[in-house]
């Protein structure tokens, strides 16, 4: 058990230890990794090394030099929060590979169709999207409740719960808004029977319908209003309530706890 | 030599006159080597130290020691050799009491000291790990489960039951015991949401130890029970006309796993 350890501390040691001398030393190489980072030359791993790969790095803007020790434990936050992050990324990215493919026009169901027959990797990524956006749902809830056992939201850590909130909204329209897109019967009639649920809204039921539907029903109009949302506008609008929910983690004094 | 600034220059004379009594010319010139120092006659004042006997302790601190090397000064005074102590023993009252500094740091530490650790590696490498386990099992899952793909969309064919994405159907359950004409959607929806939000206003308990936060561990569980099953009530048990259905009998009508468990 303790030479594993060793072990590893040596792998640690040497990231880039296959990387050529000559390689390592030039000038390019140089101005791309900053004083502390592994892939320099000569890295060694000691406690000011250690502050300086996330010091000197663009990672600053995400973690602190230090954390406290009850916190990297995985049975503490179960990695939910970072998880759900995760899952926003690689929804981002596969996201943006399927809008090669996809029109939001009457061609949507069968662009969906071609993808999945005729495009390389296109059934791959297009399943990929629609598990991680059903996983992100699951994480983002379940982060949520493990934040609420932890009564990680008490002060100061109010404001991140609320902030927390509407992330939750924002993951939760983020699906609803692509639910309808493929543009089949799944679709346009699960978005139907949320439009009619937010129809029965008193007085302005008939106004909250027509500006979800853009129009009386769902129709193409729909589907590009849906579009727009679900690729540009609500994207948007996460990524910037998710950095100040994660400067906030920050702000208030790092992760809560112990227990 | 290095030009000193005419005005520092003479700012030193100044105190040097002063302190020797000669003139602020003079200090200048010697200053600037054109004439010689003057000698200093006036001996400063020697406090006479009685020599007290001390102790020599088997390791004395640093600071206790007795310094062998006399002050210069000391030295010329009167042949005399005065033995200069920097501490008192403690047998020995040598000076008296004047007012009492509370020891008390300047800056005031607030919170207790945290155990910490470097981000890189303890946090960093199992972000890294999870990483890459979650992209592995979505990338397994996504070789082997087909996401759904139905008929090109119809408005002319209603299919039934018309469910909402599984992470509604718990409030579609919901919903179905009132009338949405009388009892509203939006408004509940929206007291429900401001409800969330306002968690950590209304419980006003600091504790986030849960022996001390039984109440809201149990709301919360109710919570999360009650939801759960809603949720897969409205999954599994709700078939045409949203009427109670077994799955085990009647099948499922749940199209987001269509391809995953082979309903039917
Ligand atoms: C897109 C969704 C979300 C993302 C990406 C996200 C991300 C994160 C991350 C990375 C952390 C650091 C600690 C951890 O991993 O547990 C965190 C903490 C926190 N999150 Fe979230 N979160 C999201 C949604 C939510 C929701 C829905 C809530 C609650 C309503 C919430 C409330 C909090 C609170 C209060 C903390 C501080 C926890 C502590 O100090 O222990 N977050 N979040």
């Amino acid at each position: 058990m303790k030479n594993e350890k060793i072990k590893f501390k040596d792998r640690l040691k040497d990231i880039s230890a296959g990387l050529g001398d000559s390689l390592k030393e030039s000038t390019l190489w140089g101005s791309i990794f900053r004083p502390g980072s592994p892939f320099r030359k000569g890295y060694s791993d000691s406690p000011r090394n250690r502050s300086y790969v996330v010091m000197n790095n663009v990672l600053y803007h995400l973690h602190p030099v230090k954390v406290k020790r009850h916190g990297v434990r995985l049975s503490y936050t179960l990695c939910l929060g970072g998880l759900s992050f995760f899952t926003f990324i690689v929804l981002t990215i596969t996201g943006i590979w399927l809008m090669f493919y996809f029109r939001p026009t009457e061609m949507a169901y069968v662009d969906i169709q071609s993808l999945q027959t005729s495009i390389a990797f296109g059934s791959l990524v297009r399943n990929m999207h629609r598990w991680a956006a059903h996983i992100m749902v699951l994480v983002v809830f379940l982060h949520m409740s493990r934040v609420f056992y932890h009564g990680a939201y008490k002060a100061p850590r109010e404001f991140n719960w609320v902030i927390g909130v509407i992330l939750l909204i924002l993951t939760l329209l983020l699906s609803f808004t692509g639910y309808l897109l493929p543009w089949d019967q799944l679709a346009i009639w699960a978005v139907t029977v949320g439009g009619n649920m937010a129809g029965y809204t008193p007085v302005f039921g008939a106004q909250v319908k027509f500006a979800l539907f853009a129009g009386l029903e769902a129709t193409e109009a729909t589907l590009l209003r849906f579009y727009v949302l679900h690729v540009l506008f609500l994207p948007f609008i996460i990524v910037i309530f998710m950095a100040i929910h994660f400067w906030r983690v920050r702000k208030d004094g790092g992760i809560s706890g112990p227990l | 030599m290095v030009d000193i600034p005419e005005h520092l220059l003479l700012k030193t004379a100044e105190a040097r006159a002063k302190a020797l009594g000669i003139s602020v010319e003079q200090a200048l010139a010697e200053m600037r080597g054109e004439a010689e120092p003057t000698k200093i006659e006036k001996e400063p004042d020697v406090i006479e130290v009685t020599p007290i006997e001390v102790e020599v302790k088997e390791t004395p601190a640093p600071a206790a020691a007795v310094k062998e090397t006399p002050a210069p000064a000391a030295e010329k005074s009167n042949g005399q050799v005065p033995t200069e102590v920097d501490f008192a023993p403690e047998t020995k009252v040598t000076q008296r009491l004047l007012t009492v500094v509370k020891a008390k740091p300047i800056q005031k530490p607030t919170s207790e000291p945290v155990d910490k650790v470097n981000t890189w590696p303890h946090l960093m490498l199992p972000e890294f790990i999870s990483l890459m386990a979650m992209t592995a099992f979505l990338i397994f899952i996504s070789a082997i489960l087909q996401a759904p793909l139905l008929e090109e969309a119809n408005p002319n064919i209603t299919p039934n039951p018309a469910k909402a994405p599984w992470y509604f159907l718990g409030l579609q359950e919901l919903l179905s015991y009132w009338d949405p004409q009388i009892a509203g959607v939006m408004i509940p929806l929206i007291i429900g949401v401001a409800a969330f939000m306002a968690i950590p206003y209304i419980d006003r308990n600091k504790e986030n130890n849960p022996s001390k936060r039984k109440y809201a561990i149990m709301l919360w569980t109710f919570f999360l029970a009650g939801a759960g099953t809603l949720s897969l009530i409205g999954i599994l048990f709700r078939g045409p006309g949203w009427n109670w259905t077994y799955p085990w009998i009647d099948g499922v009508w749940f199209d987001d796993l269509l391809d995953w468990v082979h309903f039917e």
